[in-house]
């Protein structure tokens, strides 16, 4: 079983089906460098969705290729190089008749796993996704929406694959839900260091959990690949700067922390609100000016004030 | 009204000879019971559990393999289930009749009638239930990379068992039922007592004593399926 992370080329990759006019996918280029998340995100039918498969060829490339470590998926056996990969998908498709141990021990047992190996495992896994290990013996019709994804995430995870695939892991989840899953994934993923391709439809999702954003735009091609501060700061043409929206500036605030930025030394005057370090810049300007207040005390993990904080200094 | 068949068996029972319940073809006579559970009733109940479950046996069998080609050929499934259905309309009598000029009135014509009406619930749930092994299960499997023959054992079978399971049920109460019409081709099963009471100037007792027996079989099998489903598939319960 492989550990490390993979580098996870797209050389010219292009997929077109047999009775379409134009390719779902269109000669797509580029590279994710090992260990970070690149989320491919663009509208409905941009072929996000046909682009991901291809890596684990569910669907077979028409030309091109794609590399996993320098390697053409073309020249693995297709059950191998599958189980090599975790996938997720937005319908989790846990087996309703296998309990949360036994679809979590589901690629281990096919590498030879024993029974004792995988109890362990499963009991790790849980822990690592956040659930406690008592839903083991579960079934997955005993579980909520949001526990079934966390166990997708767990079985995927279980063979510890270098690559993963999600495919709107978390679009059929309530946003409350969804916020604690992603941030949960984030933290993980800080641990763990997978290569990950993840799809959206959802450009909060795809600023928030990627560390490259790659834009699909119809017809399988590819708007811009970058950071999602240049995302947002430098959209490459009219249709990135369209998908991302108006409030693309607002977004941006968003990539950085209070924390981040330098803060005004301080007066602690009573009565004053108090502000977490941790609060990106776009929810603690939303916290100034829902609060009538335009000065907040910018606060550490243990509560310690490190200054204070306005709107102007959080839009300079 | 009188079967035409089977002719009379080999036990004649001693009505008109007995007690004065027996003399007066009394609805209940348990002396009689008594008498001729052991010669009249008790192998004839064992005929009928073997005659049934052979049938349920070769059925479930036949259908199993019309099934998985059914399902993964679809273009057999029209035929193969229609062939199926078609049987299923027979008459049971008919097709006693159509079988008898080449099979004879033998244990075999008996089987091939039964199991023939077998296959339309077993084929047609078991087609069924692979057909609703819902998708994303299956795409986590190709994806995870399960073979298809992983895939069909590991997943889409045990899916498909609250369907098949429950076929089962529906097809062996239904053959605990026919089977008594068995009687008309060879002296076997409940049939028989109920064949020979009537032919004895109706005698109740063993007429009711056997079609009793058959309903508490059908029943007893019942129960047992279900239990049986319930206990091999705990997470339909979930
Ligand atoms: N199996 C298929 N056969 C033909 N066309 C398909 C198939 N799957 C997807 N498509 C088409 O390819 C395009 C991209 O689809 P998809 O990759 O699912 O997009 P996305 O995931 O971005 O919504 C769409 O126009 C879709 O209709
Ligand atoms: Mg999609």
């Amino acid at each position: 079983m492989a550990t490390q992370a993979a580098e996870l080329v797209f050389d010219e990759a292009t997929k077109q089906y047999p009775d379409r006019p134009e390719p779902a996918v269109d000669r797509l280029s580029l590279t994710v460098p090992a260990g970070e998340i690149c989320v491919l995100v663009g509208p409905s039918g941009g072929g996000k969705t046909t682009a991901l498969k291809l890596v684990n060829r569910l669907i077979p490339l028409t030309s091109g290729d794609i590399r996993i470590d320098g390697r053409s998926i073309n020249d693995q056996d297709v059950t191998e190089l599958r189980r090599s990969i975790g996938y997720v998908i937005q319908q989790v498709g846990l087996f309703p008749h296998m309990t949360v141990e036994a679809n979590i021990g589901t690629v281990p047992r096919l590498y030879g796993r024993s029974r004792q190996w995988i109890r362990e495992r499963t009991a790790e896994l849980l822990e690592l996704v956040g659930l406690d290990p008592s839903y083991a013996k579960r079934y997955p019709a005993q579980l909520s929406g949001g526990q079934r994804q966390r166990v997708g995430l767990a079985r995927a995870l279980a063979a510890n694959p270098p690559l993963m695939l999600m495919d709107e892991p978390y679009s059929a989840i309530d946003p409350i839900v969804r916020a604690r899953l992603q941030d949960e994934f984030l933290r993980l993923q800080r641990e763990l260091r997978k290569t990950v391709l993840f799809v959206t439809h959802d450009i909060d999702e795809a600023i928030k959990v990627g560390d490259r954003i790659a834009i699909l735009r119809e017809g399988g091609r590819l708007a811009q690949y970058d950071t999602p501060e240049n995302i947002l700061l430098k959209p490459a043409d009219e249709f990135v700067a369209q998908f991302v929206g108006a409030d693309r500036a607002l977004k941006a605030l968003s990539l950085r922390t209070l924390g981040q930025i330098s803060l005004r030394p301080g007066t602690w005057l009573d009565g004053l609100p108090q502000i977490d370090a941790s609060t990106n810049l776009r929810d603690a300007l939303g916290f100034l000016l829902a609060g009538g207040s335009d000065r907040a005390i910018v606060v550490d993990d243990d509560g310690n004030p490190l200054g204070t904080v306005t709107p102007e200094d959080i839009v300079r | 009204m009188i079967p035409v068949l089977g002719g009379s068996g080999p036990v004649i029972p001693s009505f008109g000879s007995g007690s004065s319940c027996e003399q007066n073809n009394g609805w209940w006579c348990t002396d009689w019971l008594r008498e001729h559970w052991g010669d009249t009733l008790q192998p004839a109940l064992v005929q009928h559990i073997e005659l049934v479950a052979i049938a349920i046996a070769a059925g479930f069998l036949i259908a199993s393999v019309l099934a998985i080609a059914g399902f993964r050929y679809r273009l057999l499934d029209v035929p193969v289930g229609g062939f199926a259905d078609f049987l299923y309309t027979i008459p049971s009598i008919a097709l006693f009749q159509l079988l008898v000029p080449f099979t004879g009135l033998t244990v075999l014509t008996v089987e091939i009638a039964l199991t023939s009406y077998t296959l339309f619930v077993l084929y047609r749930n078991m087609v069924a239930g692979l057909r609703g092994v819902p998708e994303d299960a299956l795409e986590a499997a190709r994806g995870m990379g399960l073979t298809r023959v992983q895939t069909f054992f590991r997943v889409e079978l045990p899916l498909a068992s609250p369907a098949v399971l429950a076929g089962l049920r529906i097809a062996t109460v239904s053959t605990v039922s026919i089977a008594t019409v068995a009687a008309f081709v060879v002296p076997k099963g409940l049939g028989e007592p109920i064949f020979i009471g009537l032919d004895q100037n109706l005698f109740k007792t063993e007429i009711l004593a056997a079609g009793g027996l058959a309903i508490l079989l059908a029943l007893a099998a019942d129960v047992a399926l279900a239990w049986f489903a319930r206990a091999v598939t705990p997470w339909s319960r979930a």
